[in-house]
């Protein structure tokens, strides 16, 4: 398992068969959006595009969308989401992911940071 | 928005107070501006069940004097300036010549004059205004010396009190001066949460220290600007620049008690043919709360349908900390606004049902004179 990190302040870890991901968003994007109330979560089935919306976030002040990390076809959404969102505050890298799904092509993944290098993104914020 | 007019950010008096506490601060109205410090719904709930002090410092004190001052006023407002008891508190409007409005402000008659509270994104256009509406002889002093600071919650009489003993004595609505040391400070029993609580005008070389003495209380935590939106919206206080703006009249924006018998007899003020008729006649429209099952909260600009017609906007919409589910309000269609109508909401492309219900939606609990 490997994961990766976005600009965008979404994780994804990738299986090592490098077929499939989960999905969610960062620690330090919940602490940015404070309390968290609703999560809009993709159906399965959905295509999703590299960059492109994948998910809303409404915390008590705002709706923030989350973006896709690569491209592919959306398998599952987080079930837990959806009677307890503050999941997301609590466990934003575990319990609190948002989807997975069955990348289409894993050259996508390059380009995106690894946990060192996030770190060093979120520090020069 | 009319947030968005002052490019520049200025520092509150007691910045470096707020950043100290913890703190985020994001540009609003011209200031950086504490947003939240813990997290809004704790802040919230603690201001339901405590004290919160929130820096309000950005809002415009203007006092108004000379003679005439409150006839001239009278004629610019929709409200009774004149009858204003001393030392008594009243909400009322300015109005453009079509009667939409253009700010929604708080007049206090105080000894030295009128006092006027206005929203800190207005302050600049609203003293221009006053200035070419008011007769020479009537000073309009915009005072930049004092900050503001509102202390609401069940317990903001308990913490006040001690700091300035005798506070407790005003009913909502009323206001005093009270000695805090050699300084004075000029204080209303008023706020825009719904609760019980106090506005506190302070030197600013003072700000930090006032601010800091009210949160050593055990009572009092300072809260931001993101729990005063969903206090305010749960108390069912519209917000300038959302739920009201300059094409909204008084009738249509649920503010028709600012205008007394005695103005709606005499009329007289900017705008009065159209609000007149809206009072005699109703108003095409008005703004009306509603509530969302489910948690989805239905955010501003969110069109409302009555099957596929359009009949609202959506003019704030979030999610309420005290009863758990999203509320909003909304500009309604007057055939659609009555509690109890079912409409459909349009998020993101669907369609969300919501119902019209009676604000406030959290009751209010101001200290009036009169309510044991």
């Amino acid at each position: 398992m490997m994961r990766y990190f976005t600009e965008d302040h979404e994780w994804i870890d990738v299986a090592d068969s490098g077929e499939t991901a989960t999905v969610g968003i960062t620690d330090y994007a919940q602490g940015q959006l404070g309390d968290i109330v609703f999560v809009e979560l993709p159906a399965s089935g959905t295509r999703l595009t590299k960059g492109g919306d994948a998910a809303v976030v409404e915390s008590v002040k705002a709706a923030s969308d989350v973006y896709a990390p690569v491209s592919g076809t959306v398998s599952e959404g987080n079930p837990s989401l959806e009677g307890e969102p503050a999941l997301v505050n609590t466990a934003a890298e575990t319990d609190g992911w948002f989807f997975t799904l069955v990348l289409d092509d894993r050259s996508e993944l390059e380009g995106l940071m690894d946990e060192a290098a996030y770190k060093a993104f979120v520090d020069s914020l | 928005m009319a947030d968005d007019q002052h490019t520049a950010t200025l520092p509150l008096p007691a910045d470096a107070w707020h950043r100290a506490q913890g703190a985020r601060m994001v540009p609003f109205a011209g200031y950086a501006m504490p947003i939240q410090y813990e997290g809004i719904v704790a802040e919230h709930l603690w201001t339901r069940e405590n004290a919160g002090l929130f820096d309000v410092s950005h809002m415009g004190q203007l006092l108004i004097t000379g003679a005439g001052a409150a006839e001239a006023l009278e004629a610019i407002l929709p409200s009774n300036i004149k009858e204003i008891g001393r030392d008594r508190v009243r909400y009322s409007l300015l109005l453009a010549e079509d009667g939409g409005i253009l700010d929604d402000l708080m007049v206090t008659n105080r000894p030295d004059g009128l006092f006027v509270i206005v929203n800190g994104a207005c302050k600049h256009d609203d003293i221009a205004y006053l200035r070419e509406h008011l007769p020479d002889e009537v000073t309009i002093n915009h005072i930049e010396d004092r900050a503001l600071f509102a202390v609401q919650g069940p317990k903001a009489v308990d913490a006040l009190r001690r700091l300035i003993p005798g506070c407790e004595a005003m009913f909502f609505m009323e206001a005093s001066r009270f000695s805090w040391g050699d300084q004075l400070l000029e204080v209303s029993r008023s706020g825009y949460t719904g609760e019980d609580g106090f506005e506190v005008s302070v030197p600013v070389d003072y700000a930090e220290s006032f601010a800091e003495v009210l949160c050593s209380l055990p009572e009092v935590k300072p809260v931001g600007l993101g729990a005063r939106d969903s206090l305010r919206l749960e108390a069912g206080l519209p917000l300038y620049g959302h739920d009201l703006n300059d094409t909204v009249d008084p009738v249509e924006g649920n503010a028709s008690f600012a205008i007394q018998k005695r103005r709606r007899e005499e009329g007289g003020f900017p705008g009065a043919d159209r609000i007149l008729k809206a009072l005699r006649d109703g108003p095409a429209r008005k703004l009306a709360g509603f509530t969302v099952a489910g948690k989805m909260p239905v955010r501003e600009g969110a069109p409302l349908f009555a099957g596929e017609r359009q009949v609202g906007t959506v003019t704030s919409g979030g999610f309420s900390p005290s009863l758990d589910h999203p509320i909003g309000m909304a500009l309604i269609d007057a055939a659609y606004s009555a509690s109890g109508a079912v409409l459909d909401a349009e998020v993101r492309g669907r369609r969300v049902p919501v119902t019209t219900a009676a604000m406030p939606f959290v009751p209010h609990r101001y200290h009036r004179r009169g309510v044991a």
